[in-house]
């Protein structure tokens, strides 16, 4: 029987960019270049590794956001994956994490899934709440922030590398999955693979093959609101001294003026 | 006064500095009821009472240790149901932010993760984030439903504040959820002696310039001389020198420490993402031309060779 993947990938703007908000206080997309979350790559590789693993598979990878986010999509067909899913519409301008967690789900669902794998966060909103909220709404058990995965026989086990302990996890499928950038090296996209990603399928669905009413998501449909934004204030430029021979002494200095000695 | 229900991280009965934190926060927008969970649940109740709980509610059962992070939903869902408060708040940590995260979405609440401080508003509980690599700051609402919030740790001073912290079981029904992830088995992780990174006053962090494994003995020597814990750069942990625990940035730990020593690190954004609202930051590095360089309150442009052990034997000395 065919093991069902679906990896969620996040489209997100570059970090090293000049990233602001627009006047919505949404993110502003016009002047950053976007890219396949880098922790998203980790969560695509190891659905590679377990598809390898399984006697058939088929790996769906799967997006919602704005037209660019098919980059994202781009990128894990040349890595591998078999068929992309793509949600967009422009009603989904500004939705909130528990907004983007119900589409996700939906999406995975008519998708159809035995294992969802995503990264542990983006790395742009870095809330890392997504899986556990995916889980939620699936009624599935969730195996989060793995730094091991493996799926045999219907079971997903893992290794959770928590603060103050490691875990060893274990659960039935269907399941969600997340993995931490520690779960393997993300393969590059070979030449074959990129010219394989051009003939692959992607599929776009908007709200209503999702059958999701538009005043569920968006700005308006959030849970929560940013009233404001600012750029933090620079800094004030910091004494940078020269070390000639005293350098830790004066910086010991410093940090007793700080009152930290 | 409308009751705010805190969760409360603890390792068998004692309670972590983040929870008392928050115990500050809560009091600003009501009064503080605490919910503690698993095994020593009924010892976090004096700690908690001086610091504000009004009252502790406790449940322990063997779902909590046995079962990933549902069974802990679970309870929480049945204290918001049992006070009725005007906000939950929750340590970010992981596995705080899994929790609070599954309780909005089945309590039909909106959630504001990572907040930095939180204030009373006219429309509810006003939290300060930072975004983009904390270039921004922004102040953000939950608009539906009971506002569920996780803190950073460091984003509020511990006060004492004697309260009454009437301790109460809470009785819990575990949802079909709730033994769906089993934990086979869990082993601690090994204590350096050294405070908890995230929530480490001071954080002393080396990276690719410290060069090798061995190294880090002298960022721990440092770190030793003033109390602090070990941060490390990915480009460190990537070459294998420092355990990925222990990592500084947009994949590894977040940390806004008092005191933050960058040491060899030439500040990446990446980095930075993970540091940048410490309030305090200095760093070593050889390359003055180092993006570090932009961030610092003093730095110095040096052989960390040199600079860190002249560094700690001075504090050692002035300590001494």
């Amino acid at each position: 029987m065919s093991l069902r993947i679906v990896v969620c990938v996040k489209y997100v703007p570059d970090a090293t960019g000049d990233r602001h908000f627009a006047d919505d206080l949404t993110l502003d997309r016009e002047d950053v270049d976007g890219l396949l979350s880098e922790l998203d790559e980790y969560a695509v590789e190891q659905a590679l590794q377990i598809a390898d693993g399984a006697d058939d598979a088929e790996i769906t990878v799967l997006t919602v956001g704005p037209e660019d986010a098919r980059d994202a999509l781009r990128k894990a067909l040349s890595m591998g994956a078999d068929r992309a899913v793509h949600v967009e519409d422009d009603d989904l301008h500004g939705t909130d994490v528990i907004g983007t967690s119900l589409v996700l789900a939906r999406a995975i669902e008519k998708a159809g899934y035995d294992l969802v794998i995503s990264g542990m966060a983006s790395t742009d909103g870095t809330m890392g709440v997504v899986p556990a909220l995916l889980a939620e709404r699936l009624g599935v058990p969730q195996v989060t922030l793995l730094s091991e995965v493996s799926v045999e026989g219907g079971v997903v086990r893992g290794r959770r590398d928590g603060d103050s302990a490691s875990e060893q996890l274990e659960a039935s499928l269907p399941a969600v999955v997340s993995v931490t950038d520690q779960s393997g090296e993300a393969r590059y996209p070979s030449f074959k693979g990129i010219m394989a990603a051009k003939k692959k399928p992607v599929e776009s669905w908007d709200l209503e093959d999702l059958e999701i009413e538009a005043d569920e998501v968006g700005l308006a449909g959030a849970w929560s609101a940013v009233d404001s934004a600012a750029q933090r204030p620079a800094r004030s430029a910091g004494t940078i001294v020269k070390d000639e021979g005293e350098g830790g002494r004066q910086l010991a200095e410093f940090l007793a003026g700080q009152k930290f000695i | 006064m409308a009751e705010v229900l805190v969760y409360v991280d603890h390792v068998d009965g004692a309670v972590r500095k983040p929870t008392l934190e928050l115990l500050t926060l809560a009091r600003r927008v009501g009064e503080p009821v605490a919910l503690a969970l698993g095994a020593g649940a009924a010892e976090t109740a004096s700690v908690l009472a001086e610091h504000g709980a009004v009252k502790v509610l406790t449940a322990d059962a063997p779902e909590f240790a046995d079962y990933l992070v549902v069974p802990k939903v679970d309870a929480l869902q049945a204290a918001v149901e049992a006070v009725s408060p005007v906000a939950v708040l929750v340590p970010s940590s992981a596995e705080g932010k899994e929790i609070a995260a599954r309780l909005a979405v089945r309590i039909g609440s909106g959630i504001v993760t990572d907040a930095v401080d939180l204030e009373a508003g006219e429309q509810g509980p006003v939290a300060t984030q930072s975004a983009f690599a904390a270039s921004f700051t922004t102040k953000s609402r939950v608009t539906r439903g009971v506002p569920v919030i996780t803190v950073k740790p460091n984003s509020a001073p511990v006060e004492a504040a004697p309260a009454a912290g009437v301790v109460e079981t809470l009785p819990v029904g575990f949802s079909a959820q709730a033994t769906g992830t089993k934990v086979l088995s869990r082993t601690p992780r090994e204590s350096t002696g050294r405070p908890e990174l995230t929530e480490a006053a001071i954080v002393v962090s080396g990276g690719r310039g410290v060069n090798g494994a061995e190294n880090f003995a002298i960022i721990e020597a440092l770190a030793d001389s003033l109390g602090a814990a070990v941060g490390a750069s990915r480009a460190a942990v990537d070459a294998g020198w420092y355990p990925h625990s222990n990592q500084v940035g947009q994949t590894g730990k977040s940390v806004s420490p008092q005191l933050y020593i960058a040491s060899g690190i030439s500040g990446a954004i990446q980095h930075r993402a993970g540091m940048q609202t410490s309030k305090t930051i200095v760093a070593i590095n050889k390359d003055a031309e180092a993006p570090i360089f932009d961030l610092v309150d003093y730095g110095v442009v040096g052989d960390l060779f040199q600079v860190v052990p002249q560094l700690t034997d001075e504090v050692n000395t002035r300590k001494g």
